[in-house]
């Protein structure tokens, strides 16, 4: 039975599209307000350029731990069964709704010179993390890291864990199984978590400036100097948006397949 | 014995106690319902499952006791396991598939795809190595997984329902290569199905296995000429009744009725009556058939080129008529009918 097709109601449609707009406005302004012609001079200008650059480190080395990091712990949440473990991932999810000031602020009471942990850094081994590009990269990691490791849990979990009881079968110990046979199979998600933690990163604001200060050539990524460029050269400030806003449309059109239906 | 278990499983709902054997060279299929643990042994055999209590072995090595706190795992024991939905790697193509078992047990790479590239002329897919396993069809997906299994050297394979994913076509000819190539194999193999017709073709010995138990075991003529379970008699379509043995005479456990025999026993017995030695009459019958009683007709099913008739009444039945007799009865749903078998056409033997 075929049903006719009906009209969508039209105060629906409506505020639809007023949502659209909310949306599309603050875009629409962004490029409306740029300075096209200064563009270029804006975003190679001395200060430009090295936030550019701190952004990419930062945030490609953040990216990187998260890997590094959140693999084991991706792969611990998905197969290992141990109390607690419900505990661990709300530990780990955090960072996704803590207000990244509030992840600054405790950053700093962990690791800075007078933290927990980082008082001992400090005496024992002369390292400080707060106001350098490490503690930068420390405070982008913490708000990157989650996405990785809900992204790589759930493609361990939906995976069809048939093909590592075939793979041991065959002679493969656990760890030529994950080589050989898991990680190929969640590469999409191990990719998908890379991005997400990558863009999450480069956006970062509040946990960096609240850690990591905002020191031009060392922790001043291009959020910071985007805020600070906002009150004396507004046009810099635009420019520096628009590199973000570019960015941001690449990911979310490399993930389409994940997040967009294709029709 | 290549292949020796007694296992206990506890498995939520299944309780699983099973023992058998298996020597080299010999196939054993493992024949039951859905849900009545076959997959289970076999994971267990496999190293897949952890067993609870008893000892399996494989080639005289235990490898694994709970109670001696024994367990080699799946990567060192030496099994081959062919899934129901093969389950080749999709991201490998079909020879890396086959190379993965001997490049995991130490053969350098050239070794191990020319090894690959033989075992998938040997079942007959060689034209296939560099495809990957989604651009090829099931039947030859099944046969590039047994490939996969034998190409690592087992001394015991393991299949789960190996045919039971393919078309019926398919199946034909995918069983009749499986039977070539076990009986090539010189180690014990193990078969998990719930098709007569797979343990028929394959077998040399069967294991029913219900609800987590073994109900019977032997050859194949010994389990179809006795079957000692509805559940077999069901799978090879005869009849079997349950009752208590007084001569000649035997009362059934479960339904009204009784059931004249010709040879006298005592206490409790099976009876055995094939489909075709059941006759069906529109009129009560007076003949030289000792047995005959009224009953229902509640459906009928097309089997070749002969019509199985299902009967309720005192003595539940199945009659196989031709499809001729069945129009000149004018048989239909719902219809009270008379059966008669003669007492020499019941088997019967002890439970």
């Amino acid at each position: 039975m075929s049903r006719a097709p009906r009209r969508p109601p039209v105060p629906v449609v409506a505020v639809a599209a007023v949502t659209v707009a909310f949306f599309v406005l603050p875009l629409v302004g962004l490029i409306d307000r740029a300075s096209w012609s200064t563009l270029g001079h804006d975003l190679t200008s001395a200060d430009a350029r090295s936030a550019l650059r701190l952004s990419l480190v930062c945030s490609l080395s953040a990216t990187a731990l998260s890997i590094a990091f959140g693999m084991p712990l991706a792969w611990v949440l998905a197969r290992v069964t141990f109390p607690g473990r419900a505990l661990v991932r709300g530990l780990v999810l955090l960072p996704l709704v803590l207000p990244p000031v509030v992840g600054g602020v405790a950053l700093l009471a962990a690791f800075s010179r007078r933290g927990l942990v980082g008082s001992h850094l400090y005496d024992w081994f002369g390292i400080q993390l707060t106001f350098t590009t490490a503690g930068a990269i420390l405070a982008e990691t913490f708000v990157a890291l989650p996405f990785f490791v809900i992204t790589v849990e759930a493609g361990l979990r939906s995976m069809d864990r048939r093909y590592e009881d075939v793979a041991a079968t065959l002679g493969a110990g656990r760890l030529t199984v994950f080589r050989r046979v898991t990680l190929p199979l969640i590469v999409p998600s191990v990719i998908a978590g890379a991005v997400l933690s990558w863009a999450r990163a480069l956006g970062e604001f509040g946990a960096t400036i609240t850690f990591a200060g905002n020191i031009v050539g060392k922790t001043q990524t291009l959020p910071l100097a985007v805020y600070l460029a906002l009150e004396g050269d507004p046009d810099l400030a635009i420019a520096l948006s628009l590199v973000l806003l570019v960015v941001s449309l690449v990911v979310i059109v490399a993930l389409r397949d994940r997040w967009l239906e294709r029709s | 014995m290549t292949v020796s278990a007694d296992l206990t499983i506890d498995l939520g709902g299944l309780h699983l106690d099973v023992a058998f054997a298996v020597a080299a060279g010999e196939v054993l299929a493992i024949l039951g319902p859905n849900g009545a643990g076959k997959t289970t042994v076999l994971r267990a055999l496999a190293g897949l499952q952890p067993i609870d209590a008893g000892t399996v072995a494989i080639d005289g090595r235990v490898v694994d006791d709970p109670g001696a706190r024994t367990f080699v795992p799946p990567e060192h024991r030496p099994v081959g396991v062919v899934f129901q939905d093969h389950l080749l790697f999709p991201h490998l193509t079909v020879l890396e598939n086959v190379a993965f078992g001997p490049r995991s047990s130490g053969t350098p790479a050239a070794g191990a795809r020319a090894l690959a590239q033989e075992w998938l002329d040997r079942v007959g897919v060689g034209e296939l190595a560099g495809r990957r396993p989604r651009r090829i069809s099931g039947g030859q997906a099944q046969r590039a997984a047994l490939a996969r299994a034998l190409a690592s050297d087992p001394r015991l394979l393991l299949l789960d329902e190996p045919l039971a994913a393919l078309d019926a076509t398919t199946r034909a000819t995918v069983r009749r290569d499986l039977r070539r190539h076990l009986a090539g194999f010189d180690g014990a193999t193990v078969l998990v199905t719930h098709d007569a017709l797979d343990a028929l073709a394959l077998a040399d010995r069967v294991l029913i296995l219900e609800q987590g138990a073994i109900t019977q075991s032997g050859s194949i003529a010994e389990v179809t000429t006795r079957p000692r379970s509805g559940y077999v008699a069901d799978l090879i379509g005869v009849n079997l009744l349950r009752g208590d043995a007084h001569g000649t005479t035997v009362r059934l456990d479960d339904h009204a009725g009784s059931l004249i025999v010709a040879d006298p026993a005592e206490g409790p017995v099976l009876a055995l009556i094939r489909p075709h030695a059941v006759t069906v009459h529109r009129r009560p019958p007076e003949g030289s058939a000792r047995n005959h009683w009224p009953g229902e007709i509640t459906g009928f099913d097309l089997l070749g080129d002969r019509v199985r008739v299902r009967l309720a009444g005192d003595v539940p039945l199945i009659a196989e008529v031709t499809p001729a007799a069945v129009a000149e009865l004018a048989l239909t749903e719902g219809d009270r009918v008379w059966a008669s078998v003669k007492a020499t056409e019941i088997d019967t033997y002890p439970t």
